[in-house]
C-alpha cells in the first residue's frame, strides 16, 4: 500500500475530529515554536553582541577595580566597592608600557543631572582623554571630540552622545550651546554618531575632559585616601600577539603599586575582548540550555498528549480496524497506517510551530527588540524533532491497533 | 471448496471455558448456496469466522481450496481473506465519511492494485449491485439497503471464491431484506458465486439450496432444500 494512501487515510481521520486534532498538537506547536524562536533570537543576540565587542577592537584590554563586598542589609543592600584603581596607576602604566602599547587612557564616570534650558536629564558623565575616541572607534556626527588642549587648559567643554543630543536638543544643533552639569556650565563642542542600543554604548553619555572633571566637577567622590581614582583604564596593545605579555606586565606592576603580597588575590581585573566574549558566550549557553530544556519538556508533554489521543482513537476505531483486517489488511499495514497518522499529527504541529516560531523571531526583528537570525539548522532540527516525537509516541498506539484480533475487533461494540 | 472436519472452538472466559463449536464437519462445494441456521448463541458467527479465516479452530481440520488453514499465521490468513473471501456483515461496517467507491476499493488497496484498476473494478462491482449512480455518496447519504449493497460490492470486488454473509438482512426492514436476498440469489445464479448465509431466520435460510442447522456448536441437520424460495415471494412462516 502506498504512502500517499496512508496519508489520505490519516488526514481524513484527523479532519473527522478537527478540534481534537488541533488541541492535541498544541503542545508540539508550542514546543517547536519556542525552540525555533529561541534559537533565532539567541543566534541574533549573540551575533550582534559579538559584533559590538569585536568592533571595540580585538587588541583592547580593559582594567577595572576587582573587589566588591556585599553591603550590610541595614545599609540598603547592593555592593560596596572595596578596591580602587588610581590615576597614578594609569600614569605608572603609561610610562612603563610606552614600548608595547599604542594607546592607554584613564576613564572616570559618574551620574549627574544635565540641564539645558527647561530640559533636564540624569545621565552618565565620562571624563576622557583625546585618545579615547580612537580606542573606542567613535565617529563624530557633528563638531569635534575632546582633545589634549582641552585637558591641559581644563576647558569647560562637552561632547554629547547621540541620544543625549536628541533628547535635549531635538532638531536644534547643540554645537556652541551651553549645558549645565550639576550646576557647572559646559559648552557643547561635538556630537557622536549613534552606535545603537548596545553594551557600553556611548549614546547615553556626556564626555568631558578628565582633567576638567577632577578639578571642577567630580570633587571628593573621585578621590580615595587623597588619591584620584579611575573607573577603568583602557589599553590598546600594539599587536594582538603581545596581549598576554602586556597583560602579565600590567598585573605585575599593579600588584606592586597596590602592595599585594604574592598570596593575595588580585584587586583588579584585566579583561580582553576575547575574555568578555567568552563570559558572554557561557552566559548565553546556559540560558539556551535552560530555555531549551523547557522547550524539550513542552515537546515531551505534547508527545504524551498525542499518544493519549491516538490510544483513544484506536479504541474508538476498533471496529474499523476489524473491518480493515477482514478485507485483507495485514498487521504491518495497520501498524503503518496508525504510525503515519501520529507522525502526520506531530509533523503538522511541527510545521505550525515552525511558522509560529519564525513569526515570533520576525516580530522581534521588526519591532527592533533583537535582530534575530533564522537559521536553516534550527528549522530542520525542529522538524526532525517533531518527526521523532511522532514516531516515538506513535509506535505504541499503532502496535495496539495492529495486534487487535480481527474477530474480537469486529465484535467490539 | 470447503472441507471442515471436527472443528471445535473454545473461548476462555476468565476461569470458565465456552465451547462455541463442538466438532462440526461438513463440505461445501464451489457454486453452492448454503444457509447456516441456528438460534442465537449456537455458534454461527464463530463458524463463519473460521470459514472466513478471521480465526483458527481450537482443534479440527479446515481446508479452503485445498489449503490447510488451521495452522496458518496471521499474515497468511490476512492474505487469504483478501484474496478468497468476501464478507458481508449485519451492520454493513462501511467506513464513515468515505464514498461508496472508496469503500468498495478498500480490499483492492490492501491487495496492492494500482489506483486505476482499483477504481475500474470498484465501479463494476457497484454496477453489479445496482448502485452505479451512487459512487460518490457517503454511507450517511445512503439508505440501509443501499449501504448493504455497497458492502456486498465491497465483498465482490476482489472476486472471492466465497461470499460470506453474517445476518445480512438483520438490520434491514423485511422488504429491503427481500431485495438483498434477491441480489444474493442472482449473484449465485448468474455468477456461479459460492454464497454462505448465516442467519437465525428460517425464512431467509429457505432462500438457499442447502440448509445446515447448528445447535450448541454441533451440526444437527444438513439438508438439501428442494424448493428454495424465490426472492420476492411474500414471507410465510412454515
Ligand atoms: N470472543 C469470545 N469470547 C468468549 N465467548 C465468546 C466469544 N465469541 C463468542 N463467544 C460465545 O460463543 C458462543 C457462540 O457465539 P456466536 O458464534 O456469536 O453465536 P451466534 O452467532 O450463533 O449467535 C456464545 O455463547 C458466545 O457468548
Ligand atoms: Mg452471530
Amino acid at each position: 500500500m502506498l504512502f500517499s494512501e496512508n496519508l489520505k487515510i490519516a488526514l481524513r481521520a484527523l479532519r473527522a475530529n478537527k478540534m481534537r486534532s488541533m488541541l492535541t498538537i498544541l503542545g508540539i506547536v508550542i514546543g517547536v515554536a519556542t525552540v525555533v524562536a529561541l534559537l533565532s533570537i539567541g543566534e541574533g543576540a549573540t551575533a550582534s553582541i559579538t559584533d559590538q565587542i569585536q568592533s571595540g577592537g580585538s587588541n583592547l584590554l580593559t582594567i577595572s577595580p576587582g573587589r566588591q563586598e556585599a553591603r550590610f542589609p541595614g545599609a540598603g543592600g547592593g555592593y560596596r566597592q572595596t578596591s580602587y584603581l588610581y590615576y597614578s596607576d594609569y600614569q605608572l602604566l603609561k610610562s612603563a608600557l610606552a614600548e608595547s602599547v599604542s594607546e592607554i587612557v584613564p576613564v572616570y564616570q559618574s551620574a549627574y543631572t544635565v540641564k539645558f534650558g527647561d530640559e533636564s536629564l540624569n545621565t552618565n558623565v565620562t571624563g576622557v582623554l583625546e585618545a579615547h575616541k580612537e580606542i573606542r572607534s567613535f565617529e563624530m556626527s557633528d563638531g569635534r571630540f575632546i582633545n589634549d588642549g582641552d585637558n591641559k587648559s581644563q576647558a569647560l567643554v562637552a561632547v554629547l552622545g547621540n541620544t543625549v543630543a536628541q533628547d535635549m536638543f531635538g532638531s536644534l544643533s547643540p554645537i556652541g550651546k551651553t549645558i549645565a552639569i550639576n550646576g557647572v556650565r559646559f559648552e557643547v563642542i561635538g556630537v557622536l554618531e549613534s552606535k545603537g542600543a548596545s553594551l557600553g554604548s556611548p549614546d547615553d553619555v556626556v564626555f568631558i575632559p578628565i582633567e576638567t572633571g577632577y578639578n571642577k566637577l567630580f570633587g571628593e567622590t573621585a578621590t580615595y585616601n587623597g588619591k584620584k581614582t579611575v573607573n577603568s583604564i583602557l589599553v590598546s596593545v600594539m599587536d594582538t600577539e603581545g596581549m598576554d605579555t602586556v597583560s602579565a606586565q600590567i598585573e605585575f606592576m599593579l600588584r606592586r603599586s597596590h602592595e599585594l603580597k604574592t598570596s593575595d588575590a588580585l584587586d583588579f581585573n584585566i579583561m580582553s575582548q576575547a575574555d568578555t566574549l567568552e563570559t558572554l558566550n557561557s552566559v548565553t549557553q546556559t540560558l539556551t540550555i535552560f530555555l531549551g530544556a523547557i522547550a524539550g519538556i513542552s515537546l515531551l508533554v505534547g508527545g504524551i498528549g498525542i499518544m493519549n489521543i491516538m490510544l483513544v482513537s484506536v479504541t474508538e476505531r476498533t471496529k474499523e480496524i476489524g473491518l480493515r483486517k477482514a478485507v485483507g489488511a495485514t498487521k504491518n499495514q495497520i501498524l503503518t497506517q496508525f504510525l503515519i497518522e501520529t507522525v502526520t499529527l506531530s509533523l503538522l504541529g511541527g510545521i505550525i510551530g515552525i511558522l509560529l516560531g519564525v513569526g515570533i523571531a520576525y516580530f522581534f526583528t521588526v519591532t527592533g527588540l533583537i535582530s534575530s537570525v533564522i537559521t536553516a539548522d534550527s528549522i530542520l532540527m525542529a522538524f526532525f524533532f517533531a518527526l521523532a516525537i511522532g514516531m516515538f509516541f506513535g509506535i505504541y498506539p499503532a502496535l495496539r491497533a495492529a495486534s487487535l484480533h480481527p474477530m474480537v475487533a469486529l465484535r467490539y461494540e | 471448496m470447503i472441507q471442515a472436519q471436527d472443528l471445535t472452538k473454545v473461548y476462555q472466559m476468565g476461569d470458565s471455558e465456552v465451547h462455541a463449536l463442538n466438532g462440526a464437519s461438513f463440505t461445501i462445494d464451489e457454486g453452492e448456496m448454503v444457509a447456516i441456521m441456528g438460534p442465537s448463541g449456537s455458534g454461527k458467527s464463530t463458524l463463519m469466522s473460521i470459514i472466513g479465516c478471521l480465526d483458527v479452530p481450537t482443534s479440527g481440520k479446515y481446508e479452503l481450496d485445498g489449503l490447510a488453514v488451521e495452522n496458518m499465521g496471521e499474515s497468511q490468513l490476512a492474505e487469504i481473506r483478501g484474496r478468497k473471501i468476501g464478507f458481508v456483515f449485519q451492520q454493513f461496517n462501511l467506513l464513515a465519511r468515505t464514498s461508496a467507491l472508496e469503500n468498495v476499493m478498500l480490499p483492492l488497496t490492501y491487495a496492492g492494485f494500482s489506483g486505476k484498476e482499483r477504481e475500474e473494478r470498484a465501479r463494476k462491482a457497484l454496477e453489479r449491485v445496482g448502485l452505479g449512480d451512487r459512487t460518490h455518496h457517503a454511507p450517511n447519504e445512503l439508505s440501509g439497503g443501499q449501504q448493504q449493497r455497497v458492502a456486498i460490492a465491497r465483498a465482490l470486488v476482489n472476486e472471492p471464491s466465497i461470499l460470506l454473509a453474517d445476518e445480512p438482512t438483520g438490520a434491514l426492514d423485511s422488504k429491503t431484506g427481500v431485495e438483498i436476498m434477491e441480489l444474493f440469489q442472482s449473484l449465485h445464479k448468474d455468477g456461479g458465486q459460492t454464497v454462505i448465509l448465516v442467519t437465525h431466520d428460517t425464512f431467509v435460510a429457505r432462500h438457499a439450496n442447502r440448509i445446515i442447522r447448528l445447535s450448541d456448536g454441533k451440526i444437527v441437520s444438513d439438508e438439501i432444500n428442494q424448493n428454495p424460495i424465490k426472492a420476492g415471494t411474500p414471507r410465510t412462516e412454515e
